[in-house]
């Protein structure tokens, strides 16, 4: 009797379970969406984890020849080196890959990769390194005494360290000697919700390239979001389990 | 006894004789009177802004930074943009430039400004009326430069 009752019960649990499972699927494939995500944040407001900030870069679309990033980076921030390669900032560079076996070369933009779990902030001392809600992994300047040790644990080589006395910053891009940064994925242009794209993505697109895709992450109907589910893609470092925010493509 | 207490009541006076007299020679006894600002009133009254400037700064700035939360009204941009002056030519000058704005009140008082060794001290360009290409190009950012050098 009682396992009667119980096979009835999952019976009836099992019909329940399946009929949701189907209207959901319904709904997935009509394109309904269950929770609405904002595409941009109000601009009065703190920033909040609902959104992450990410890039994907295919890379079969970028041209070894091209830099068009890396200048429009130095242009957006007001970076200019001193003739010293290996001390002058640099927020993104472009490195070619070359396969041992085929020869085959691979040409992409490398920046701050902006981890889920960033090792650059596990040790910084002073908390100058963090990552706000929405993803963007950031320097605050203020507190930052310029040991470096961040620039030691980021394994994109992805942060600077400013030697000199600096002039002529730009307005929306305080830099200044003592204080380590790194790509800021052009937070005063996200920070303005006006879906401004980073600056180096603007030049690519401008290129003609459309190799760097800016978006959401966390937004189903992003543009990233959606080439993301579409193929595969890839981070860099993969086996330090940082889930970065910036993926590629056809490396 | 009496006599010594007379001198002693006279000390002040002598001071603020003395320190009249200094004043009159022009040097800095009297805090300086900033150039103009635009506008008709800044964001707080003045008397609250000599005291508090710096709490208002230091409290957005990490909104700013870490709450990604931009135009509030205690913004250092908003107060480059109201108090930098511009020259005969129409070009700003940097707030921490020598008489400026900032540099004049902070040289009378002996305390040292860290805003400007990453802000720059000028507007921004929409702010100047120029677009962002003028304003790269423009001499504007031959007077960014620091009054005087850090020695520490």
């Amino acid at each position: 009797m009682a396992d009667g009752s119980n096979a009835l019960a999952d019976k009836s649990r099992r019909r329940f379970l399946t009929r949701t499972g189907a209207a959901v699927a319904l709904g997935l494939a009509a394109g309904v969406r269950f929770i609405d995500f904002p595409s941009a944040r109000a601009e009065s407001g703190p920033v909040s984890s609902s959104q992450r900030w990410g890039m994907l870069i295919d890379s079969s679309k970028c041209a070894s020849d091209c830099s068009a990033c890396v200048q429009a980076c130095s242009d957006e921030h007001g970076i200019s080196g001193h003739g010293r390669p290996q001390t002058d900032a640099q927020w993104i560079r472009k490195v070619t890959l070359r396969d041992k076996e085929s020869g085959r070369e691979t040409s992409l933009p490398l920046m701050c990769q902006h981890c889920e779990d960033p090792p650059c902030v596990d040790v910084c001392p002073t908390g100058a390194s963090f990552r706000r809600a929405d993803g963007v992994v950031l320097v605050d300047k203020h507190i930052c005494i310029g040991c470096r040790y961040c620039m030691l644990a980021c394994p994109y080589k992805a942060r600077s360290f400013i030697h000199e006395d600096l002039a002529d910053q730009k307005p929306w891009s305080p830099r200044g000697k003592g204080t380590v940064e790194s790509c800021t994925l052009c937070v005063h242009r996200i920070d303005e919700g006006k879906g401004r794209i980073p600056a180096c993505a603007e030049a690519c697109e401008r290129e003609g390239h459309g190799a760097i895709q800016f978006g959401d992450l966390n937004d189903p109907a992003s543009s990233v979001a959606q080439a993301l589910v579409q193929r595969e893609s890839q981070e860099l470092r993969a086996d330090l389990r940082l889930n970065t925010g910036v993926r590629y493509q056809n490396l | 006894m009496t006599p010594r207490l007379n001198f002693l009541g006279l000390l002040p006076a002598l001071i603020l004789l003395c320190g009249i007299a200094a004043a009159e020679e022009g040097s800095a006894l009297l805090p300086p009177i900033p150039p103009p600002a635009k506008g008709d009133e800044c964001v707080e009254p003045t008397d609250v802004m000599r005291r508090d400037h710096m709490r208002f700064l230091q409290h957005q700035r990490d909104d700013t930074v870490h709450g990604g939360i931009r135009g509030a009204k205690h913004s250092l941009v908003g107060c480059i943009d109201c108090h930098a002056q511009t020259d005969a030519h129409g070009v700003a000058i940097a707030v921490n430039a020598k008489g400026q704005f900032c540099e004049s009140c902070h040289s009378f008082a002996g305390v040292r400004m860290d805003c400007f060794g990453c802000h720059t001290a000028v507007p921004a360009p929409d702010q100047a009326g120029m677009t962002l290409l003028e304003w790269t190009t423009s001499p504007v950012l031959a007077v960014t430069k620091p009054a005087s050098p850090r020695t520490d």
